[in-house]
């Protein structure tokens, strides 16, 4: 009698793992206000869900590289990745494949901006009169507001930003780093051209207190990516149904809200500049 | 020559404890040249001015959410002591041996910022990371206070036992029972030290409060933000009306449902962790030569250790004398002996407010306020810690008995009555406190001050666990080494 009743029990277990899909989780990088990315986010899972006629959810989380952690940790199976962090990512999860990226993000800058204080005005290079002032990245693991302005830094000036600036400080994301120049906490800060832009037309900034003193040649940012062992869990063919499903997406709210004006295909190989980049800045290995 | 010997007079030493005082504010003013206490926001008044209009027309966010966070808030808390006392307990019983002894102070060491940020790395945004970030180091700091508490037991009743009684039995009929009371006072004294720090663990994402504190506040919500804060005041301020005996363990039992989902654990990430994740890259690969573990090591001491262990210790240093003026100007506000118990309420009011915000969430608001430097930290070291002391001061001062000609002026009784005689009382406060402020001064790092926090948050940014790792044992080993200085020091002066 106890033995059928076990036997039954696992029984159930068993199939109740096997028959419940599991949920399809998604993660992005906290690059912008929380609020904003929030309500973007829930839009796309409602998206796919639709799409993909499976439970989706969208997680938040506080940093960069607790993105990165989730999508190793095959906690999270899709994410919205910066340029550096989906090349970290694809690096630590085998397989995982770089599956669509805006069309804007082959073509990426990064902006540096300044407070009104400084006198600076916008140039085709990085002014010599720079140096000593005071300087903000924007998240540590960043690619727009980290890595590429630390890159070209290193380049103009021969120097680390360190050696460059009297002090160098990390604001956390694109939006503080907008907030904390115009505010004069730092002369100078580096960041994501489009974050610029799309806070420019929203009214958000005050032109007057800080503008765009130089931007940055061009290079590959954001992408989705997703794991690579996702057909065997989700059933043959969902991870070109996820492909299909982000390149397909034409309605403008949604677009609206990265922003980007549409979704083209990616490749690992996409990001290659960034990888180098990153090694020769000495963020990765 | 025997003229001069004759004429010399006494001189006159200052007692030992004030010499020691007086060691620690030298210290600290050495340290202020090194110290970076710019004040570089242009114009931190406008932003304080709409911190204080939140105040003044605080907006709840969406009810839900807020009261979501304030249960999971909560529900770490109990569920992250409860389980430290059990497990401190247990330890405290094997805490005579050596091994065990430096084992719960590795435990303590280590803040639980950083234990979360570890088990973060495994098992995600589980219950279960912030249940261990609790647990764990309070484990530790439940281990030796329990340890010391049971020691302190008279031992009369021990040797009216039956000669063959054993250790269990001897432990519960004789020294638990004296012990008890002294054993609750001070596990509900860490439950509220619990409630900050589960508040806290928000900052890198458990759903508590400081969760949404962080996000309002960096976007600028300030109306929002200050509803927070003021909710978080009531929670701890009516602790002692919700908090029961016949509560308690409805709350520990009914915590676990209450934090919030997570994501699933996974094992393998576990094991992945402690077998190659922290092993050091060098030797990870498939010949690591003792030159290429060389390099690494010595890159990190000197690039990320040394001017980490650097910062800490002069911001620490001079936050830990801050402190102690702050404490100093601070416990006659409370003391029976200046006020009256009306006049005694707004100071009571102003330290209960200081020393419940936990300086973590202080250094971030002022950080916003005041720009990136080391002054933001000192302040709000200074503010929290300088409050809990002064409280404990002041409660010392109202046990002392005034000599019959004692001043009457209050200035005058506050500097030769009160001051020399609760003098002894505050330093050992300090002395104590000196290892929490370091603690706290490395895990400020994590908020942009280049103290060895900054570098374990860059590291973790840039997936290096093993550098991470490294620096944490640093800073583990710093705090328990200021924690046996101040140990020898508490020694010396009380001989």
């Amino acid at each position: 009698m106890f033995r059928i009743l076990v036997r039954g029990l696992l029984l159930m277990l068993l199939t109740g793992a096997v028959n419940a899909a599991p949920v399809f989780v998604f993660t992005a990088i906290p690059d912008q206000d929380e609020t904003q990315l929030k309500l973007r986010f829930q839009k796309i899972a409602d998206y796919l869900q639709e799409e993909l006629q499976t439970e989706v959810r969208f997680v938040p989380v506080k940093s960069y590289a607790a993105t990165i952690t989730a999508f190793r940790n095959n906690q999270v199976q899709l994410a919205w990745f910066g340029g550096l962090s989906g090349v970290k990512a694809r690096e630590l999860v085998p397989g995982s494949i770089a599956l669509a990226q805006g069309i804007e993000d082959p073509e990426f800058k990064s902006f540096f901006i300044a407070n009104s204080s400084t006198g600076l005005m916008p140039a085709d290079s990085l002014p010599e009169s720079v140096r000593d002032l005071t300087f903000t990245f924007g998240s540590k693991g960043s690619t727009s507001g980290r890595l590429m302005p630390e890159y070209y830094l290193r380049e103009t000036f021969g120097e680390s930003p360190n050696d460059v600036f009297s002090r160098v400080g990390f604001s956390g994301n694109h939006s503080r780093t907008i907030a904390l120049v115009e505010s004069g906490a730092y002369q100078l800060g580096a960041l994501n051209y489009k974050v610029w832009e799309a806070a420019v037309a929203d009214g958000n900034v005050d032109t007057s207190k800080v503008q765009v003193i130089w931007e940055t040649p061009t290079y590959p940012d954001y992408q989705w990516t997703l794991r690579g062992d996702m057909d065997a869990v989700y059933g043959e063919g969902f991870s070109d149904r996820v492909q299909q499903a982000l390149l397909k997406m034409t309605d403008p709210e949604l677009l609206r809200s990265f922003p980007r004006s549409g979704f083209i295909p990616a490749s690992n190989d996409d990001f290659e500049p960034v990888r180098k980049v990153a090694k020769a800045v000495g963020l990765l290995d | 020559m025997r003229f001069t010997k004759a004429m010399a007079i006494p001189t006159y030493r200052w007692p030992r404890g004030v010499r020691t005082g007086l060691w620690f504010l030298l210290i600290a003013l050495c340290c202020v040249p090194f110290a970076d206490l710019e004040v570089s926001s242009l114009d931190p008044w406008t932003d304080l001015g709409r911190l204080l209009q939140g105040f003044i027309s605080p907006q709840l966010m969406e009810p839900t959410l807020v009261i979501e966070a304030l249960l999971a808030t909560l529900a770490f808390a109990f569920a992250g002591v409860a389980l430290a006392v059990v497990c401190g307990f247990l330890l405290a019983l094997a805490f005579h041996h050596p091994l065990m002894r430096g084992f719960c102070a590795l435990m303590r060491s280590v803040h639980e910022l950083f234990w979360a940020l570890i088990f973060l790395q495994f098992f995600g945004l589980h219950p279960l990371t912030g249940l261990l970030a609790i647990a764990v180091p309070y484990s530790g700091i439940f281990a030796r206070m329990f340890a010391e508490i049971l020691d302190q037991v008279p031992k009369q009743p021990g040797y009216a036992l039956p000669a063959r009684s054993g250790y269990l039995s001897a432990l519960f009929y004789t020294r638990l029972p004296l012990a008890w009371p002294h054993l609750v006072s001070y596990a509900s004294y860490r439950l509220e030290c619990g409630i900050r720090s589960s508040a806290i663990l928000g900052f890198v994402g458990l759903p508590t409060l400081g969760y949404y504190l962080e996000s309002s506040f960096s976007q600028g919500y300030y109306p929002e933000v200050a509803a927070l804060l003021i909710l978080f005041y009531l929670l701890v301020a009516t602790k002692k009306l919700w908090l029961r005996r016949w509560t308690l363990p409805v709350f520990i039992i009914g915590s676990p449902f209450f934090m919030g989902e997570g994501m699933p654990i996974i094992w393998g990430n576990v094991w992945r962790f402690f077998s190659q994740d922290i092993v050091p890259s060098p030797l990870r690969g498939s010949d690591p030569t003792w030159q290429s573990f060389a390099d690494w090591s010595s890159n990190i001491l000197l690039e990320q250790a040394l001017p980490g262990i650097w910062n800490t210790l002069i911001l620490s240093q001079i936050a830990l004398a801050v402190t102690g003026i702050f404490a100093l100007c601070l416990f006659p506000l409370i003391s029976r002996h200046c006020f009256s118990a009306a006049g005694r309420m707004p100071g009571h009011i102003l330290l209960v407010i200081a020393r419940s915000t936990p300086e973590y969430l202080l250094a971030y608001i002022l950080l916003q306020l005041l720009g990136p430097s080391m002054l933001p930290a000192v302040i709000a070291l200074a503010i929290h810690n300088g409050a809990l002391i002064g409280y404990l001061t002041g409660r010392n001062s109202n046990e002392i008995q005034l000599r019959l000609s004692a001043p009457e002026r209050r200035v005058d009784r506050y500097c030769y009555e009160l001051l020399p005689r609760t003098y002894p009382a505050f330093l050992s406060f300090m002395l104590y406190r000196w290892e929490v402020i370091m603690r706290e001064t490395a895990i400020l790092g994590i908020l942009g001050i280049q103290t060895i926090g900054f570098f374990v948050d860059s590291a973790i940014q840039e997936i290096r666990f093993d550098v991470a790792l490294l620096l944490i044992v640093i800073a583990a080993m710093m705090n328990i080494m200021v924690d046996m200085i101040a140990r020898r020091i508490q020694q010396n002066v009380s001989r």
